[in-house]
């Protein structure tokens, strides 16, 4: 039976690297057992990474599709899965599956566009991966803006990501905050949809938000606010998945799956939605 | 067919509404056809006139929902009691399980409820009417030409052929006449089972439980289990399932649940009433109180509030453990 | 049309039993019908229909989906899928019939689930007319009629014989190596039978149930309805709707340590449960009602948004005869459907 592929069946992964990004953070580098990346994907998609004897579980791809040597995930400690893996060391085999959901409209509707990316916490992870593919076809997009928040400066994901690359591009303008003031810091203090009302952003470019579902909501009610139409912005939702194709019934709000027709959603299709998510 | 009516039990509700006494009452919802009754929470008088019903289907036991209503209302709660249903209501009083002072229970007599399955089996299906007359039920069929007559005692529900008690042992007010507690032959069929060899009972439970589907309704509506959060239900607790890894997992669900209600059980037969699968599971809570019964002499849960369940109960007199294998050795 | 006394069942089923697993539904101990294998001296069920939906024979309630060896930080994946031989699944009545193509739109979309594709190119469905349905049924509502039950092979029974035509190329095989034991014959029986059906159709009590108020892009009208409280004010949480529903295919994946290795299963589950969207950091659906919402919503409003107005309920009634607190999709559409319900 080998011969017939199901999405449920995965495939092995080893991981290479661990990176301590944040007190509950690890960045895993992900790639097939004969060094290769396990699948392509478009940014914004998920895969499924599993345990053997502890469970799967469904997890943003946080590196770029244009890095062609791994994946990466930005992985939070909160469960049984994500407990595990960060116990695990590098040579450890985990599972992987996918890609899966719905990709960020990069290639059409962000296209040619000033682009704002406005993220909370590991609401990064997501991000990471479509700020990072912008970045690589830099002449595609307009001006790009990033708000990053967190508890802490200790929490910020990526930080030297984003202080020696990210905010060292041309046309790109990276805003960080803290929620509270800390020693040797800084940089701005407030949460980040205040922070958002404060740099008052025109309202003629696309936003993309990820983060804490009380940060989206605030951040959502100040962008429209100061005039920016839902049509303009998007987000992703995050749900229990099994399945990963639309089939185990488990993320299903209204007449969408999350793990299919998501994560990626405009913000005026989750209105269609019944507000179960 | 029930001494007590529909009309009397509105016209009681009606008055408990009117007069202040409760703000909401728990009863039987009118279906769609006369024996699929829902149980309701009812606000008003118009209410309980259109969809309160009261007839030989009324099997549900209240008591477990008074757990989550009385959390949910202001005021107080009426709730109609079946002697049976009272020893439930007891035994979570003594589990702290919810307010007395939230409820006013009314308790009403029983004549013993139908089984729907036992009035099909003789009428056949596609049921169009069914009426009670005496301790006759007229079942009007879309086959047969004329309505068949059915004694009520032929289509008894097992746990009322067997029942325990007509006493209320709780309410706040009774209607109708009281009765007594009702030497019953309830646990011939544990003696029936405890007769087998054990490969003989293995194969009776085998065969039972082989049908278990784990919808877990016989603990959804157990009045003894209450828990907030069943182990079952707990992924962290590395036997959570919805279904089982294997054959045996299953019938543990079952000994287990059996054994987290010994004591506590008042062998009200919801388990079995529910199960879509016609397992008998009651028989392995009877087992356990009968078990108890001849180790720790008589105990019936639920009978007062406050008790103390031998198991949970110990007296210098109690059982040495070694006596309780011995006697298992007997029995096997 | 080739027909076959019913004297002469068994040897049918013999016959059939050569070349194929054959299941039927056969009385159980509890006196409720079941799928069972036929073996000599099984006897057929006179049952209307069975308290588990032949659902099972694609979607068993539990199947291995692989295994895994662990050894110190490398891991294995086994593939344990295995051949299949051809099974038939003998008086499957209408309503269960049309939920396999309910299942289908689910589990054979993009990507297709190879368990259930496996299973479901296997076997073999030779359906049942219902002479004497329930005043539980309710498949007419769904556009279903018991009298032309589809299938690869339709058969209606009569007191004296049984009587078979195959509507699909298998069913037409199957039907031709049976053809020593049957014997051609006009449609007078079967259309008598039909006329029958229909007249005992007109005298259901759920004869007249709509779903007009109810199909795709009624999310927004229904959602919020004030009557869900009301509907699942009682309703226990337990999983038996679910679990007998020919139509519901909501599954968990799982792993079990064998002790000597990782066996992934899956199993069904059901949107009553209330972890069946919790979460390591919530859960979407914290309440009764809410779960209870969905599964009527996916049924009556989500699933046709997304099948071109397929409603996922086949009226076979086994949640109306089976909820322990006698609430159901009946009720629900009559009381959210108001008027356009009755």
């Amino acid at each position: 039976m080998n011969n017939i592929n199901d999405t449920l069946i995965p495939k092995i992964g080893v991981i290479t690297d661990v990176r301590i990004d944040t007190p509950d953070i690890k960045t895993f580098r992900v790639v097939t057992p004969d060094g290769k990346k396990a699948f392509d994907h478009k940014p914004g998609q998920c895969a499924m990474l599993s345990v053997p004897g502890v469970g799967e579980a469904m997890f943003s791809i946080t590196s770029s599709p244009t890095n062609e040597e791994f994946m990466e995930f930005s992985i939070k400690k909160c469960g049984c899965v994500t407990d595990w893996l960060h116990q695990a060391e590098p040579g450890q085999q985990i599972t992987i599956r996918g890609p899966y959901g719905k990709p960020f409209p990069v290639d059409d509707v962000f296209a040619g566009k000033d682009l704002l990316f406005i993220a909370g916490g590991v609401g990064l992870a997501p991000l990471r991966s479509v700020i990072n593919y912008c970045r690589h076809y830099r002449d595609r997009y307009g001006k790009i803006d990033i708000v990053y928040g967190s508890r802490s400066k200790d929490d910020l994901l990526d930080y030297k990501e984003i202080i020696e690359e990210w905010a060292t591009d041309d046309g790109v303008n990276v805003h960080l905050t803290i929620d509270n003031p800390q020693e040797g810091w800084d940089g701005h203090v407030g949460f980040v949809p205040t922070y958002v009302k404060e740099l008052g952003f025109d309202t003629n470019k696309v936003a993309v938000l990820c983060g804490p579902p009380i940060m989206i909501k605030f951040t959502l009610d100040g962008l429209c606010e100061i005039g920016f139409d839902k049509t303009n912005v998007y987000t992703t939702l995050e749900l229990r998945m099994k399945c990963g194709v639309g089939k185990c019934g488990r993320c299903n709000v209204g007449a969408k799956y999350v793990c299919k027709d998501g994560p990626v959603f405009r913000c005026d299709e989750l209105e269609e939605l019944p507000s179960e998510y | 067919m029930q001494k007590i009516t529909r009309e009397q039990l509105i016209q009681k509700a009606s008055e408990l509404l009117e007069n202040g006494t409760v703000s909401a009452v728990l009863g039987w919802g009118i279906g769609e056809f006369d024996y699929d009754v829902t149980p309701t929470v009812f606000s008003t008088v118009e209410e309980l006139r259109n969809g309160f019903v009261f007839n030989d289907f009324c099997g549900a036991n209240f008591s477990k929902y008074l757990v989550k209503k009385t959390d949910k209302i202001e005021g107080k709660i009426l709730v109609f009691l079946k002697p049976c249903d009272t020893y439930s209501f007891n035994q979570l009083l003594t589990e702290h399980r919810f307010d007395r002072e939230k409820v006013y229970a009314v308790g009403i007599p029983c004549e013993g409820m139908a089984d729907i399955a036992k009035v099909k089996a003789i009428s056949g299906d596609g049921i169009a009417a069914i009426g009670s007359n005496g301790d006759k039920l007229t079942v009007t069929t879309l086959y047969a030409d004329e309505p068949v007559v059915i004694a009520a005692n032929d289509v008894l529900a097992e746990r009322c052929i067997n029942c325990k008690s007509k006493k209320h042992v709780a309410y706040d007010e009774l209607m109708g006449e009281e009765g007594e507690v009702i030497e019953s032959n309830r646990f011939d069929e544990v003696a029936r089972l405890e007769a087998m060899t054990a490969d003989e009972r293995f194969a009776f439970w085998q065969n039972e439980l082989s049908r278990c589907i784990r919808c877990n309704a016989c603990r959804d509506a157990c009045p003894a289990c209450t828990c907030e959060k069943c182990v079952f239900d707990n992924p962290n607790s590395g036997v959570e399932n919805k279904s089982p890894a294997n054959e045996f997992e299953e019938k543990l669900f079952h000994i287990i649940r059996a054994y987290h209600v010994a004591g506590r059980c008042t062998d009200c037969g919801e388990c079995s009433r529910v199960c879509p699968q016609n397992i008998p599971l009651h028989l392995l809570n009877r087992k356990f109180i009968k078990d108890m019964n001849d180790f720790y002499g008589e105990y019936q849960a639920g009978a007062e509030v406050g008790s103390r369940a031998p198991l949970v109960d110990y007296t210098t007199e109690d059982l040495e453990p070694g006596e309780v294998f011995d006697r298992r050795e007997n029995n096997a | 049309m080739r027909k076959c006394s019913l004297e002469k069942i068994n040897l049918l089923f013999k016959e059939i039993a050569k070349n194929a697993e054959l299941y039927l539904p056969q009385d159980q101990t509890d006196g409720s019908a079941a799928y069972k294998k036929w073996e000599e001296g099984s006897v057929w069920s006179n049952a209307l229909n069975t308290v588990r939906s032949p659902k099972d024979f694609f979607f068993p309630q539990t199947e291995d989906l692989m295994a895994f060896k662990t050894e110190g930080k490398n891991i294995e994946v086994i593939d344990t899928r295995k051949a299949l031989d051809d099974f038939v699944i003998f008086g499957v009545r209408a309503c269960d019939v049309k939920s396999f193509d309910i299942l289908d739109r689910v589990f054979l979309s993009e990507p297709v689930d190879s368990f259930y594709a496996l299973r479901r190119s296997h076997g073999v469905i030779i359906s049942l007319a219902c002479s004497k349905p329930s005043e539980t049924c309710f498949c007419k509502t769904f556009g279903i009629n018991p009298a032309e039950p589809t299938g690869d092979i339709s058969a209606w029974k009569t007191e004296t014989d049984i009587f078979f035509e195959s509507n699909t190329q298998k069913g037409k095989e199957l039907l031709e190596k049976l053809s020593a034991l049957t014997e051609e014959c006009d449609d007078t029986a079967v259309v008598d039978q039909k006329a029958k059906i229909d007249a005992i159709m007109q005298k259901l009590p759920l004869k007249d149930l709509k779903t007009d108020a109810f199909g795709g892009g009624k999310t927004g009208e229904l959602f919020n309805a004030p009557e869900w409280d009301e509907l699942s004010e009682a309703c226990l949480g337990c999983g038996t709707c679910t679990f007998v529903c020919p139509t519901c295919q909501c599954y968990d994946i799982k792993d079990f340590n064998t002790g000597n290795g990782v066996i992934r299963f899956r199993c069904w589950d059901s949107c009553m449960y209330s972890d069946f969207t919790k979460m390591a950091h919530g859960n979407n659906r914290l309440t009764q009602k809410e779960r209870f919402r969905q599964r009527f919503m996916h049924k009556l409003v989500y699933y046709p948004e997304n099948n071109d107005g397929l409603f996922s309920c086949v009226g076979c009634g086994r949640c109306l005869v089976k909820c322990p607190i006698s609430m159901n999709i009946v009720k629900v559409m009559k009381k959210i459907g108001g008027k356009k319900g009755e």
